[in-house]
């Protein structure tokens, strides 16, 4: 973009990405920097599309699980429990109560090794290296006991649709409660690395604010809204899993503070106080889950039998560190694959939100405001556009056109 | 005349590889340290002489919108200015090698060349990233030159006022050892210069907490973010010899002392032992001005630091000046 009149206090342009160290994944930020304030933020996603959706339409329901797992790193058991809610509701499937338990406990510990993960993410960006060790040294205890219960520490593939794979028997329960108890020593640990540093207070406080009306307007979801003193969350509003039975209150910086400011280190002390609710969840669950069956079909042909038969479409939520990810699945009579699978992530709702937190900030405050999101670009990026080498820009109409057309090709699909 | 340059001949020769070699190992024990503080296993010790091979292979890299002799001049500029201040400082008891023709004045500017020509450096990168990098860097010198300052007025206003000749030649400082001069509220008034000069010395250095200039996470290096190659390789011995030369600045300044005196042995062994201690000390105060620093905050924005240096540094140093003139006048 050529300017026509030449200031002499023209803004620097500076891109930000798609590879920086500020950023773990690809994405491009584009400021107009005035000396060090930060005066025009723009954001180009759209460099980690993998055609998921697309390859999910060409495997069967049981394939295309192990390829939700995989959208992220990260959330992995969240996406497969949106996944898996999305499709049982759309073939009708029930789910033992057992398993609603067990997904529980799983969802809740990946909850506590993210918020670690972001936490040291987070120490990282603000040149504080020895904090970043600590946090990913204390989240290893939990990416082992993950290990131990599933055989994964990652992509742990202990899901199924209509049930879990793996139970988790009474001898198993030592070793867990020796991991939490550790958590509930090491939680104090952080917590005074994390709140009580000035460094950090001084660098973190009224940095990247997000006011409430804005954090509605854009629809931001996760401990980023709670940030800025919204309770909401999707464990507390519409209980799904086990949640419904347990004691779950949306957490917001007033629990702690008493005064919500919405700023960085706001989003700080909510994923704390989560990883200790965490704790809280797997306890209570552990206590009141029930014996019972894994699976109501535990023949995998039947299953998938089951699923070819059905016809109807279905939605999964699921609170995901990260905030609320949302699938979508629309299923054919006489078909193996999902006719659409729909994913929509958490920080695709809370990507805006870094216009308006970025704005009038300082360059240093970049990387920890771009991080206190917790982004995750490869979950985000579902769509990329590319005409025989040529991007170009789509607006809101463009875009409602694309849509409407699709849904209308999904339509001709139906019949 | 010929001994002067014979001397100068020597001296430099002596120095830059007294330079290269310290630098090399101070920062190897640093990035020990500061790993194991960080519960890592870290690099082994001669890291930096690999870190430094390597890069001395890569190809050196000049951005097509540099300006390629001020690009080019800058890490040789940076290096000549840090070897230049080893001419003046006193090592493990020994006087300086150019001593009579240059004090504390001199080394303070002296110190402020290698930054400098990092500043320089940056702007003819023609990056953004070091643009900004370099404007970040002059702003944390104007913060930190302030108690820097007031750290040599106030060692010379104590020399000058106990009556010594040359009070800010640093033979006159090393010789008188600034401790057995003054009172208890001079005691206090110096411990709280050393305590700035503690917090100065990252700056001066580009360590954490005070490395906006660099700033690995937000500028990608900052000013060397365009270097590469020899260029690069050229100010890592720099930034490795100023460390030696700052650190060896405070060791000169607030701890003289020597102890082979005591030792009833040969000269040679007597040197060896000046040697050691010397090396003792170096480390210690690396320990805690450098290493302990850097590893146990969060790196602050250029604005703080400007207010640290200013308020916090500038109260500090003032107060202990003000000390040190009313523990003079009682």
């Amino acid at each position: 973009m050529k300017e026509s009149v030449v200031s002499a206090k023209k803004p620097i342009k500076t891109v930000i990405g798609p590879i920086h160290p500020a950023l773990k994944e690809p994405i491009k930020f584009i400021f107009e920097i005035d000396g060090e304030k930060v005066i025009k933020v723009d954001l180009a996603p759209g460099h980690n599309h993998r055609g998921l959706e697309w390859m999910a339409t060409r495997r069967n329901a049981v394939q295309t699980l192990y390829v939700s797992e995989r959208i992220c790193g990260i959330c992995s058991i969240s996406h497969s429990i949106a996944y898996c809610r999305a499709i049982e509701q759309a073939a009708d499937i029930e789910v033992p109560v057992r398993a609603d338990y067990l997904r529980t406990i799983f969802a809740e510990m990946e909850r506590i090794h993210s918020h670690l993960l972001w936490a040291g993410v987070a120490a990282l960006e603000l040149g504080f290296d020895t904090l970043f060790y600590k946090a990913w040294e204390v989240r290893e205890d939990l990416m082992d006991l993950l290990e131990y219960l599933t055989g994964n520490r990652v992509n742990y593939g202990v899901l199924q649709i209509g049930g879990v794979r793996r139970d988790i028997t009474p001898d198993q329960h030592a070793r867990i409660n020796k991991s939490l108890l550790n958590y509930t020593i090491l939680f104090d640990e952080l917590y005074d690395m994390f709140l009580e540093d000035t460094v950090l207070r001084m660098r973190c406080r009224d940095t990247g604010v997000l006011t409430p009306e804005d954090a509605l307007k854009l629809c931001t979801v996760g401990p980023v809204i709670r940030a800025s003193g919204i309770a909401t969350d999707v464990r507390q509003d519409f209980p799904y899993c086990a949640y419904g039975d347990l004691d779950i209150k949306a957490i917001t910086p007033e629990a702690l503070a008493g005064e919500v400011h919405g700023d960085v280190f706001d989003r700080i002390i909510v994923r704390l106080l989560e990883v200790k609710q965490s704790i809280e969840i797997i306890q209570q669950s552990m206590k009141k889950m029930p014996i019972g069956p894994l699976t109501n079909f535990p023949k995998l042909m039947v299953l998938l039998n089951h699923i070819k038969q059905a016809e109807g479409e279905g939605i999964g939520r699921h609170e995901a560190p990260r905030g609320e990810v949302f699938h979508y699945i629309r299923l054919a009579a006489n078909q193996e694959s999902p006719l659409v699978w729909k994913v929509k992530a958490s920080t695709y709702s809370n990507a805006m939100s870094w216009v308006k937190m970025l704005e009038g900030e300082q360059i240093a405050d970049i990387p920890i405001i771009v991080a206190s999101v917790d982004p995750c670009i490869s979950c985000t990026d579902r769509v990329a556009m590319v005409d025989k080498g040529r991007t170009s820009i789509f607006t809101q109409d463009d875009l409602r056109r694309l849509s409407r057309k699709k849904t209308e090709r999904i339509r001709q699909g139906l019949k | 005349m010929t001994e002067i340059f014979l001397k100068l001949i020597i001296g430099v020769v002596s120095m830059t590889a007294l330079g290269i070699v310290g630098g090399f190992i101070i920062q190897g024990v640093d990035r020990k340290l500061a790993a194991l503080m960080q519960a890592r296993i870290g690099p082994l010790l001669r890291q930096p002489w690999w870190d430094f091979l390597k890069l001395m292979r890569k190809e050196n890299v000049v951005p097509e919108h540099a300006v390629p002799w001020v690009y080019n001049a800058a890490p040789i500029m940076a290096f000549a200015s840090v070897i230049t201040i080893f001419l003046y400082l006193p090592f493990a008891g020994f006087n300086p090698l150019m001593e009579g023709y240059g004090d504390l004045i001199l080394i303070m500017y002296l110190l402020a060349m290698p930054a400098l020509a990092m500043v320089f450096g940056g702007f003819a990168s023609g990056s953004p990233y070091a643009t900004i990098g370099a404007q970040r860097e002059m702003v944390t010198m104007i913060g930190y030159e302030l108690p820097l300052g007031a750290i040599v007025i106030s060692f010379a206003w104590k020399m000058a006022q106990s009556g010594l000749a040359h009070p800010f030649s640093l033979k006159t400082i090393a010789a008188n050892p600034i401790w057995n001069l003054v009172g208890p509220f001079g005691i206090i008034g110096f411990i709280l210069l050393l305590l700035a000069m503690i917090v100065v010395t990252p700056a001066e250095l580009s360590k954490g907490p005070f490395d906006a200039p660099e700033a690995k996470s937000e500028l990608a290096e900052g000013l060397l973010v365009e270097y590469s190659g020899r260029n690069l390789a050229m100010f890592y011995l720099a930034l490795g010899a100023k460390m030696i030369a700052m650190l060896g600045l405070t060791v000169a300044l607030f701890f003289p002392y020597t102890i082979s005196q005591y030792f009833q042995v040969d000269t040679t062994v007597k040197i060896v032992i000046e040697v050691l201690f010397y090396i003792i000390k170096i480390f210690l105060v690396m320990f805690v001005s450098v290493t302990l620093m850097r590893v146990s905050m969060a790196r602050f924005r250029i604005t703080q630091i400007v207010e640290i240096y200013w308020k916090l540094g500038g109260t500090m140093t003032f107060l202990g000046l003000f000390l040190i003139m009313l523990d003079g006048k009682l």
